[in-house]
């Protein structure tokens, strides 16, 4: 079967001659029916251009692309029936209520509640009972859920979610991803955008990206994998001072703060010995320990 | 070919007047009101002449169209002046004491109300202020609040998307219309004369008009102050200044009375004038209701072309 969303060689930039941004700079990825598949990336990176050009609601400077095997440009038409979106902000009726807002987005995509009820009644049962409230009243986690709802009422082939939990409590941000994981048993491909490196091992596969390039596309484990490297964390009394230290010492090829500790990536030929030699008489209770890279530190070595 | 009374040749040659035909019978002052081709009429009695020279007096009636009491006001006052103006040349020179008095009637508004010229003016401003400035931001509205961004990834026509939106407009404006038809009538005691349905027809038509050109503003911008300047800017100083409402068309420069013929609220002032104070039929209004229609389905037509159906 051919890919659910295939993106080839995308360029979009914004503003005329004299102040040029470019947003998306020759992205190519594609993504297989049924994925859970993570754009993760900074803001600024380029991911809501990517999805409003998926969305047929923008158009690249040149590239094509597809959904559904349908052109985004010549079968817009096809692939806003199939598809279901979800924006960065939220984009409800904020004066219609809860249930309203639900009938509307049913009758617009020439369905009914009840037609798909059992697609999004995991989700619709958590705000159900606030059925009867303002849109605009509800909580951020609960818009989200609704907006999701909405998003799914006319059973999508495709879900493009973009960044559906940014801003949202942690405990909301786990349910969000945990109906993801049902949603994703449906059949239904999902594309996720979201700044919170965390969350990428909970996709199939994520692209990495930042400024409009794309940095990686694998599996989560095998983007850790890749990272190559040992990777070292140190903590002290004085963790700014520390931090000075590693980023001056000959040692350290890169180091940077996160958490309680900070991650310190060597030189070739360099070993964690030679640099607590080098600074520990600088920095009392100073502790350096080997740890296991997480998505974050590979996007902070694709970075550089 | 015609033999004209020499006054009437005064008043033709005057800048202020253009004879325009000679009427042979109180009907026929009628139908030409009605058409709306004359603005006032000159009555003379029969043995103008004689009565003249044997009785020294004679009565001449001025018939003036007063659906606009400012100008029929002074149409009949300049009229007076040139015939007394001829009655001073022609006492001059038989050294008799002839005179010449003028009896004037006020056709449609004997009363020289103001409110029958304010009515129709003011049906034209509220119709115009609700239905263009609401719909000019509904559509903006959307873009601003993100709404229109889920709604274009929908299979929703954009052709749809504009019509719902002109359809509580026109509700909320037969309502307007009903509310200003019974004030006039009942508070402000201006008959209807014409035909209510043909009335209430043309103001539906007028609601339309300005519902499409609303859309069209908003089809085209990016933010509601925008959308609220234009129709602001581009619609309601013209709508005042050259409806007809504040200053008659016919005493404009050329350019304003051409730029006129393009603002909508002037055409719907002429047939609300004609309806309702007039009493005429649709066949005297035809012409005009023909071009709002037409105004009508071109900004239709373009707002549902430019309707965007992407973000940018």
């Amino acid at each position: 079967m051919s890919a659910a969303v295939s993106v080839n060689n995308i360029i979009k930039t914004y503003g005329k001659k004299k102040a040029i941004v470019t947003a998306l700079q020759d992205i190519s990825f594609e993504v297989k029916p049924g994925e859970l598949f993570g754009i993760i990336g900074p803001d600024g990176a380029g991911k809501t251009s990517l999805f409003r050009i998926l969305t047929t609601l923008l158009l690249a400077d040149s590239g094509t692309a597809t959904v559904d095997g349908f052109d985004v440009v010549k079968d817009y038409k096809e692939i806003r029936k199939r598809v279901g979106y979800m924006p960065g902000r939220f984009s409800l009726y904020q004066d219609l209520s809860v249930q309203e807002n639900l009938e509307f987005f049913a009758t617009i995509f020439n369905t009914s509640i009840d037609e798909n009820y059992d697609l999004i009644k995991d989700i619709y049962r958590q705000i159900e009972p606030f059925k009867d409230r303002k849109a605009g009243k509800l909580s951020g986690g609960m818009k989200q859920k609704l907006a999701l709802s909405c998003a799914l009422i006319h059973r999508p082939s495709v879900l493009f979610l973009d960044e559906p939990t940014t801003g949202v409590d942690a405990v909301s941000r786990k349910e969000f991803w945990e109906m993801l994981k049902r949603l994703k048993q449906q059949g239904i491909t999902i594309l996720v955008s979201t700044p919170y490196m965390d969350e990428a091992s909970l996709c199939d596969r994520v692209v990495l990206m930042q400024d409009g390039h794309v940095l990686s596309i694998n599996t989560p484990q095998q983007i850790v994998n890749n990272f190559g490297k040992p990777l070292w964390a140190a903590r002290a009394g004085n963790m700014l001072h520390l931090l000075n230290d590693l980023k001056q010492s000959e040692a350290v090829d890169n180091a940077y703060p996160s958490g309680t500790y900070h991650h310190v990536v060597l030189k070739d030929g360099y070993d964690e010995k030679f640099l607590l030699q080098k600074i520990k008489e600088n920095n009392n209770e100073l502790e350096i320990k080997q740890i296991q890279p997480d998505i974050e530190d590979c996007f902070m070595k694709l970075m550089r | 070919m015609k033999k004209r009374f020499p006054f009437i040749s005064q008043l033709d040659a005057s800048r202020y007047f253009e004879v325009y035909r000679n009427l042979h019978s109180y009907n026929e002052i009628e139908t030409a009101f009605r058409k709306g081709t004359i603005k006032m009429a000159v009555v003379l009695p029969n043995h103008f002449a004689e009565d003249l020279q044997h009785f020294n007096k004679v009565q001449v009636q001025l018939i003036a169209d007063a659906s606009d009491p400012n100008f029929a006001n002074t149409v009949s006052n300049y009229a007076t002046s040139i015939i007394m103006d001829y009655k001073n040349r022609i006492t001059d020179e038989k050294k008799l004491p002839y005179t010449i008095s003028t009896d004037i009637r006020m056709l449609y508004n004997p009363q020289m109300k103001g409110a029958y010229n304010f009515v129709p003016g003011v049906m034209a401003m509220v119709l115009l202020l609700v239905c263009t400035m609401m719909t000019a931001i509904t559509i903006v509205r959307e873009k601003e609040i993100g709404t229109m961004e889920v709604i274009l990834v929908s299979p929703m026509k954009p052709q749809l998307v504009v019509f719902a939106k002109a359809v509580p407009y026109l509700l909320l404006s037969v309502i307007n219309i009903a509310s200003i038809l019974l004030l006039s009538v009942f508070v402000l005691e201006v008959p209807i004369n014409g035909n209510i349905f043909l009335l209430v027809f043309e103001s539906i038509l007028f609601t339309l008009v300005s519902l499409s050109l609303g859309l069209l503003i908003s089809a085209g911008v990016d933010s509601q102050q925008t959308a609220m300047f234009i129709s602001l800017i581009a619609l309601f100083l013209p709508t005042i200044m050259l409806s007809g409402f504040m200053f008659p068309i016919e005493n404009m420069p050329l350019p304003l009375r051409t730029i006129s013929n393009i603002v909508p609220a002037k055409w719907y002032y002429i047939i609300v004038r004609s309806v309702m104070i007039k009493g005429v039929g649709l066949k005297d209004v035809w012409k005009e209701t023909l071009i709002l229609a037409g105004m009508m389905t071109f900004f239709l037509t373009v707002a549902v072309k430019r309707f965007k159906i992407r973000l940018a």
